[in-house]
């Protein structure tokens, strides 16, 4: 197990403001869930706590950004992604301002809350506007990983960050590159994984291997822009694509892949592992994320279904 | 633009223009946007009329800006909340110098900088892109402490309308300004009192707009100003350099559709085409108004 994503991102924050003065944080009074709250004690002035008001907290941002700074707002992922739409696309996004958008308790992850707080219609949102990268972390150092890659560009960046500790997977070499991160290699099938669902990805091969299948297991944090080919050597060589994601199967990254793949007039078998096209529920975190088919246990049973195996 | 007046822009080009100047100048610009709304069948007159004085005496008389440099980054900054007065905007900035008048009957053509609703990624001077009501006092507040931040004394002027103030996002600004209280954060309202379906008042009442600012803790102009007296606007300068009290708002009483008798404070000119019956009948009554105007010079 890592901390929790929220944690190291808050910490990372903090400590890339100390060299960085045009780092400047906004919060819709959940600094304390999101961890902003940490920059915002280090960094009185460069901190703004907007209130429980996500439209204005990103036309201030956009306001600031406008004058050389680099805002880093912070709300719950469902909220950035619903109650500041118009915001986002119209002014950060038309206008290519750099800001670093970053959606805490993304997916199931505040998952005693309901399905009223739980994120799984923002990937879709989010890489359907213009301008927009999209990075959905799959463990903590990821997330770090991907604060500092944000800050380095020009453009808005979204990233999805969870809630709660979860199990992590290898640093990789060079995540900036944005290119699909081969966690392990393999011959059978390609599993590509979204998020934190790159560790459970990792657990199934392990399963799959017991059975005799050699999987080969990618986390793709990138959403957008997305490494097609990175994700299309891998299915030309397995022949089997299963795509896992911590979000609706309607719009997210499984459609991402398979947007990707269909350029490049490939044919394999596909799977999507992910919330149907339905509205999630309150429970532990674990059992959730098992409900909607993601744990190791879930996807190995349907890699096995899709190798009819 | 007429003789007198490209004189005039010429000879005082880079200084405070005068409220008879100011006045003569708003008139000409209200034709030059009844014109090019005209032949190109697309934009809204309404609410491009209804600000012509407010804008023209913001950039002729008030406003420090460079046109041969609009990314400097002391100006001033001037937010078009109502996007869609987009034509009268492209006017002002054009004559001011930002680029060519010439540019201008391409409004709305596909490839113009000039796009329907104001770009900053586009156009030279525009501040901030605009056209989805409510965003820009959220803007003009990220503005304003971002020179708060980085020691600037520039000031941030953001311009309204009722659509914007139908928007809840604006109120989220209202109260957030009054937390943080910007210096040379200035709101002004281009109060017309008629929206895109009707009046205000039948549509969604504001008033009292005044005290709903002041509630929200204000420093709120202590009178409404005439938006089409350019002395009136003056005199709104004034007030804001007469204390050090952030955020203000000031409040323009105005017409929509102003200048053509026949449009005046009706919705149904808030964005429909100025056909030719109409073009031919309204234009006779800003020329006349240009004449009124260049006569006090």
């Amino acid at each position: 197990m890592s901390v929790a994503m929220r944690d190291a991102f808050g910490a990372k924050l903090a400590e890339l403001g100390k060299t960085n003065d045009k780092i400047v944080v906004l919060d819709a009074d959940v600094s304390s869930s999101t961890k902003s709250a940490i920059f915002g004690k280090a960094f009185p002035d460069r901190f703004f706590n907007v209130g429980v008001a996500e439209a204005n907290l990103v036309g201030v941002a956009a306001g600031l950004a406008t004058a050389g700074y680099h805002p880093v707002v912070n709300a719950f992922a469902i909220f950035l992604a619903l109650k500041s739409t118009d915001q986002i696309r119209n002014v950060f996004c038309y206008n290519h301002l750099p800001i670093v958008i970053a959606g805490a308790y993304g997916g199931l992850s505040d998952s005693f809350d309901g399905a009223s707080h739980q994120s799984i219609t923002d990937i879709a949102i989010m890489r359907a506007m213009p301008n927009m990268e999209v990075i959905v972390p799959a463990d903590s150092r990821q997330a770090e990983l991907a604060l500092e890659y944000a800050l380095q560009q020009n453009t808005p960046v979204y990233i999805r960050l969870n809630r709660n500790a979860m199990p992590s997977v290898p640093e990789p070499a060079n995540f900036a590159s944005k290119k699909v991160i081969v966690l392990k290699e393999g011959k059978d099938v390609t599993v590509a994984a979204n998020g934190i669902t790159a560790a459970m990805a990792n657990d199934a091969a392990v399963l799959l291997a017991a059975k005799g299948v050699d999987a080969e297991i990618l986390s793709i944090p990138f959403v957008k822009p997305l490494d097609g080919d990175g994700l299309a050597a891998s299915v030309a060589k397995t022949g089997n694509l299963v795509t896992v994601e911590e979000h609706t199967v309607v719009g997210g990254f499984g459609s991402a892949c398979l947007e990707a793949l269909a350029k490049r007039k490939m044919t394999y078998a596909f799977d999507a592992i992910g919330v149907e096209d339905r509205f999630t529920e309150t429970g532990p975190y674990d059992e959730l994320l098992a409900a909607y088919g993601l744990s190791a246990e879930s996807i190995a049973d349907r890699v096995m279904k899709l190798l009819n195996k | 633009m007429d003789d007198t007046l490209k004189s005039l822009l010429a000879e005082k080009k880079g200084q405070s223009l005068s409220a008879v100047e100011l006045a003569a100048l708003a008139a000409g610009f209200r034709l030059e946007m009844f014109d090019v709304l005209h032949s190109r069948g697309t934009g809204h007159w309404g609410g491009a009329s209804s600000a012509a004085e407010i804008t023209t005496s913001l950039y002729f008389n008030r406003m420090n800006v460079d046109p041969s440099n609009p990314a400097w980054e002391d100006r001033d900054r001037f937010i078009l909340s109502k996007g869609h007065a987009s034509m009268n905007l492209y006017t002002i900035l054009a004559y001011k110098g930002f680029f060519s008048p010439e540019d201008l009957p391409g409004f709305r053509t596909l490839g113009s900088h000039l796009q329907g609703h104001p770009s900053m990624k586009r156009t030279p001077g525009v501040d901030m892109s605009t056209g989805a009501l409510g965003h820009g006092l959220s803007i003009g507040v990220g503005m304003a402490l971002a020179a708060r931040l980085s020691g600037k004394k520039h000031w941030t002027y953001v311009l309204s309308g009722e659509g914007c103030l139908n928007e809840g996002q604006t109120w989220e600004a209202a109260m957030m300004a009054a937390k943080y209280r910007p210096e040379r954060l200035v709101y002004m309202i281009d109060y017309n009192g008629v929206q895109l379906d009707g009046t205000s008042d039948d549509i969604m009442p504001l008033n009292p707009l005044a005290d709903k600012f002041k509630a929200f803790g204000w420093n709120v102009a202590p009178k409404l100003y005439d938006g089409h007296d350019t002395k009136s606007l003056l005199e709104s300068y004034d007030w804001m350099d007469s204390d050090d009290v952030w955020p203000k708002a000031v409040i323009y009483q105005t017409v929509k559709g102003k200048g053509v008798s026949f449009m005046e404070g009706k919705s149904a000119w808030h964005g429909a085409p100025i056909d030719i019956d109409s073009y031919a009948k309204g234009r006779p009554e800003l020329l006349a108004d240009i004449e009124k105007k260049e006569a006090a010079l």
